[in-house]
């Protein structure tokens, strides 16, 4: 069986993000105050074969390549694969 | 002294590092495809040029990092021998963790093209021996993403081995500290932002990068050659 | 699919060769020339092959009238771009082009694939791309899709261009309401090539292999849109056509891929797949070489499922390119493109039958003369109409605006957007990569120097519109005239021109007469200035809502300095040095900067040149140059000169200058008089240069105290300090940015 896997990678908590800063203050400008502490990531999508060990892979392909630890978090879903 | 320029697929300074050792400098300096079978032993020096490896996708440098190559170069990393990386050379060094801290979008979040005043640091490095300290150099700067950020024990760290060795006289980036240039722990591996090898020309505005070179030549010449 | 297409029959019945862009007359002789009709592929080829965009069909009489030989022409226009010879069996090989319509749709990615675009014609001629220059036109900052098209346009060219590692060095923005809707971009690009290098787009030798380079295919830039109709239902693919996206590492590994294949003699010849991508780059490679060329469909790599011979033949993916190559010998070209990663395969061959075959699924589904693509394109003789407009411009006396207080004016002025600091603009882009860079953007022209040598070459681009709105014959003259100025004042030599020309529709007559005067006028100045056209590019339709854009050409011009000692700064340099002006102004202010200002409209005739004085000024400036005895050169242009002399006091060296004229202060201050410099001199070469210049006149001195101090007829009428100034000039264009509507 095949999964889907979807990696949210996220700028820290109190590392600046001057994306979300300008974004928020465009979504103030046209009316929408309350929107608060908006912050930019990005989401990684790929499929892979299902395993029992299938997390542990995914924690370890985001510590080396998908997330930079020094400077982003991430956290990650896995769905099954739905073909239309 | 025989320099090895890495080349990475999206490198574009690789050209304007082996003019300004080669052609300005007077050292021998050759490209290393980074998929090239090569044993890096062979070099003396090796230069992470700027550029946009891989297109900076993902993250600047982070794909270039994963690279092989870049095993061999943290093995001579490891035996002392300098490693100089400009601009993305800089980000592939952080991200392949031989120096510590990353490069974050400019705070203005543009790409910034200009010359820039820095302010030498630490004149104790074998890439900085032949400026004064406290010297104003000028550079240019060519980034989008060279907003140095660390933690705050990092940053201890780094002032506590007087690892900061560029700072920017006035910050274009958001970096912390107006961080501009750091060298690793023992000394012999140096990022920075700003582009010496643009500043070996009196007709390109400014000569004063090529004294970054003659230092590495020369502390190399001590250290191999003079005994 | 094929069997989802429509029928050769219903093509016909249905006139559905009309939403392709044919006319019932073209469509006629696409019937006569195949002896049959067209199925539906063909039909399609024929539609962009025969496209203005491809043909130049109704501009093809006027750009005949262009000057094109000269001495250093090595390769004119017909290539992928022209080349120049600049010694030492060097020469450089330059380009503009347009992506006008692409960049009003989808700004970022509009000017990216344009630079990206410009920058394979380039390099498939053999060269290193070593510069880009960009030629921008927008409306007037006040709106905020003027202002979003303008950033990310300008984003644009930075994503793709500091990608790459292509300085760009140089180029210009003006803000004109005409360009609201339909803003310009233009991207010029030069390449540095050996004589022996040059590479032509030709399939030669029957039985050679037709190879494909690049990423795969998808259905990018498709003009399907027109099949969006409730009558092709049957036909409706649910995937539309998209906006062609730039990849700007594919974009550099392309360059790289290529500068090493063609230093293998298995090459035969390399063009781009640019606008039509596989249509015309294969059909014109055999066009020029006398073959025909078979191809299939199946081994194009594609991005997507189910593509039709129609969507691959017409795919505008970007990065892609097509090579000949002897036949037994394609692994070793292949195994170049592998190690930068990118996929190249064989689709086909070169055949002696002058035809361009396509297969798909095993059967033929294009058979079509390759001379009928080409060479056999219709060729349109529009009528053409002189404006009521212009009679009535020509005959207004030429007026002095109202100007109270000329200080305040000053100021004014250096905040047009059209006259204020780029620094916005261009400190977004890498000027500096390739080290040779010795003048980046912000100087007269940019000059590049050439490694390992003593000279360098001197870049401009240039194009006043609003002259050429006014007086279309003399408003061209004039954007020849004052890029060759340009190009003089950094100390060169012009070679040749590139242009890229904007206008309206044709159709209407109006529009064809202002094309029409304009080549005129071009063509005058090229002759006189000795700066043939060796390449451009035509971009025809920019109108909307019935408004068309001001007739537009941009000229991108390239010269030789033939020492670095000769390269010559636009700003002052030392105080004590003393200021001339070249040339007295009249009272001409129809289209300048301060009728804008003063009057809110442009109106009467534009400046007069003459274009013999013209060529005496620069060719004796130029001498006095190269005695080494200028110290700074800088044209006057928008504002006039005291907009000229405060721009010359902007490199932060703190210098001011102190000026007596006579006269009438709006006109000696602000009017915009064709032909004319500043210069600074040393006091002790002063009757060196006066012997050298004979309409040069000493008008002041440079100071060190900081401050622009202007005298008409012993009055006061500026003092201001350069540095206040400065920061005017340099913070309107951020300040209109920032500021709402």
């Amino acid at each position: 069986m095949k999964k889907k896997v979807k990696v949210y990678v996220s700028l820290k908590q109190g590392v600046l993000d001057p994306q979300g800063k300008t974004i928020e203050s465009s979504l103030h400008s046209l009316g929408f105050k309350e929107a608060a502490n908006v912050r930019v990531g990005k989401v990684i999508e790929f499929e892979i074969a299902e395993s029992a060990d299938l997390e542990n892979q995914i924690h370890d392909m985001c510590k080396k390549l998908l997330a930079n630890p020094v400077m982003e978090d991430y956290r990650f879903e896995v769905e099954e694969v739905v073909r239309p | 002294m025989k320099f090895a320029v890495i080349v990475f697929p999206g490198s574009n300074c690789d050209r304007d590092m082996h003019y300004a050792v080669k052609d300005v400098l007077g050292a021998e300096a050759e490209f290393v495809w980074y998929e090239d079978e090569c044993d890096l032993e062979k070099y003396d020096g090796i230069l992470i040029p700027g550029g946009f490896s891989y297109g900076d996708y993902l993250r600047s440098g982070a794909i270039a990092a994963t690279a092989e190559i870049m095993e061999q170069v943290k093995e001579q990393a490891e035996k002392g021998k300098p490693v100089l990386g400009v601009c993305n050379g800089f980000q592939i060094l952080t991200e392949a963790g031989l120096l510590p801290g990353a490069l974050m979008r400019n705070k203005d979040l543009s790409f910034i093209c200009r010359n820039q005043r820095l302010v030498v640091e630490n004149n104790e490095t074998m890439f900085t021996s032949q400026y004064g300290k406290g010297q104003i150099v000028q550079f240019p700067i060519a980034h989008g993403e060279g907003n140095y950020f660390c933690d705050e024990d990092t940053l201890a760290e780094l002032k506590r081995n007087n690892q900061i060795v560029f700072t920017y006289e006035s910050n274009p980036n958001g970096s912390v500290e107006n961080i501009a240039g750091i060298v690793n722990k023992e000394g012999n591996v140096l990022g920075m932002m700003p582009h010496p090898e643009r500043a070996v020309d009196k007709w390109l505005g400014s000569e004063d990068g090529i004294r970054l070179f003659q230092s590495i030549l020369e502390n190399w010449r001590k250290t191999y050659v003079a005994n | 699919m094929l069997q989802t297409e429509i029928s050769p029959e219903q093509i016909e019945e249905r006139k559905v060769y009309r939403e392709m862009g044919l006319s019932d007359e073209e469509y006629e002789n696409v019937k006569k020339i195949l002896g049959r009709r067209p199925n539906f592929t063909e039909t399609g080829i024929f539609s962009v092959m025969w496209s203005e965009h491809c043909s130049y069909k109704t501009s093809k009489p006027l750009l005949k009238k262009f000057p094109t030989k000269g001495p250093h022409v090595l390769q004119g226009p017909g290539e992928g771009a022209g080349v120049v010879d600049i010694g030492d069996n060097e020469a450089v090989v330059f380009k503009i082009e347009s992506h006008n319509h692409p960049s009003a749709v989808e700004p970022y990615q509009g000017a990216a694939t344009g630079v990206g675009g410009i920058l394979r014609d380039i390099f498939s001629m053999g060269a290193r791309p070593i510069a880009s220059l960009n030629s921008l036109r927008f409306g007037n900052l006040n709106t905020e899709r003027t202002k979003y098209l303008f950033s990310e346009v300008v984003s644009g060219i930075a994503g793709y261009g500091n990608c790459v590692g292509v300085p760009t060095v140089g180029g210009e923005v003006q803000f004109d309401d005409c360009y609201e809707e339909n803003p310009l971009v233009n991207a010029m690009s030069v390449g540095l090539i050996r004589h022996d290098e040059i590479q032509k787009g030709q399939a030669k030798g029957v039985g050679n292999t037709v190879i494909y380079a690049g990423p795969p295919t998808g259905r990018d830039g498709i003009h399907g849109a027109t099949f969006a109709s409730d009558d092709l239902a049957e036909d409706a693919d649910k995937d539309r056509p998209s906006v062609q996206v730039g990849d700007p590492f594919m974009g550099k590994l392309q360059i790289e891929a290529c500068l090493e294949v063609i230093k293998s003699d298995a090459l035969v010849g390399i063009q781009d797949m640019g606008a039509a991508g596989l249509t015309s780059s294969a059909s014109e490679m055999a066009s020029k070489a006398g073959t025909g060329i078979e191809m299939n469909l199946d081994l194009v790599p594609q991005r997507e499922e189910n593509m039709t011979a129609y969507e691959m033949m017409l795919s505008e993916s970007q990065e892609r390119m097509l090579l000949v190559v002897k036949k037994g010998r394609e692994q070793e070209i292949i195994d170049v493109f592998t190690k930068y990663g990118l996929k190249a395969v064989a689709i086909g061959e070169v055949i002696e039958e002058k035809v361009f075959r396509i297969k798909h699924h095993g059967e033929v589904v294009a058979d079509i003369p390759v001379d009928a693509l080409a060479e056999d394109a219709p060729v349109y003789y529009l009528p053409s109409e002189e404006p009521a407009y212009f009679r009535e411009f020509q005959k207004m006396e030429n007026a002095i605006p109202e100007v109270e207080n000329h200080e305040k004016m000053l100021r004014t002025l250096l905040q047009q957007p059209t006259i204020a600091s780029k620094e916005w603009v261009y400190e977004k882009y890498d000027s500096m990569v390739q080290t040779n860079t010795v003048a980046g953007p912000g100087s007269d022209a940019a000059v590049v120097r050439i490694k390992g040598r003593d000279k360098a070459i001197a870049i401009t681009t240039d194009g006043n519109s609003r002259y050429i709105y006014l007086d279309p014959e003399t408003g061209g003259k004039i954007a020849v005239a004052e890029a060759a100025r340009n190009i003089v004042c950094s100390g060169a030599t012009p070679l040749a021109i590139t242009d890229g020309l904007n206008f309206g529709n044709p159709t209407n007559p109006e529009i064809y007469w202002q094309m029409e005067k304009t080549v005129d006028g071009m063509s005058a100045a090229c002759e006189k200035l000795q700066t043939p056209v060796i390449g451009g590019n035509v971009s025809l339709y920019n109108q909307s809502k019935g408004k068309a854009i001001f007739p537009t050409p941009i000229v991108g011009m390239v010269g030789l300095i033939e020492s670095l000692e000769h390269v010559t700064p636009s700003f002052f340099q030392e105080a004590g040095d003393l200021i001339y002006v070249i040339g007295d102004a009249e009272a001409e202010f129809g289209g300048s900067e301060l009728q804008n200002v003063v009057n809110g409209k442009y109106e009467g005739k534009a400046p007069a040149l003459d274009l013999d004085k013209e060529a005496k000024r620069q060719s004796q400036l130029l001498k006095a140059i190269r005695s080494g005895i200028v110290v700074s050169a800088h044209d006057i242009a928008e504002g006039g000169l005291a907009v000229a002399l405060a721009e010359k006091l902007f490199s932060g060296k703190n210098l001011g200058a102190e000026v007596e004229l006579a006269g009438n202060p709006t006109v000696e201050l602000f009017s915009e008089t064709q032909s004319r410099f500043i210069v600074s001199v040393k006091p002790e070469n002063k009757d060196a240069f006066e012997a050298i210049v004979d309409d040069a006149k000493q008008i002041g001195t440079v100071t060190a105290s900081g401050e622009l101090v202007i005298h008409v007829d012993g009055e006061e009428v500026v003092n201001q300090s350069a540095e206040q100034l400065q920061a005017l000039w340099k913070g309107a264009i951020p300040c209109r940015l920032k500021s709402k509507e």
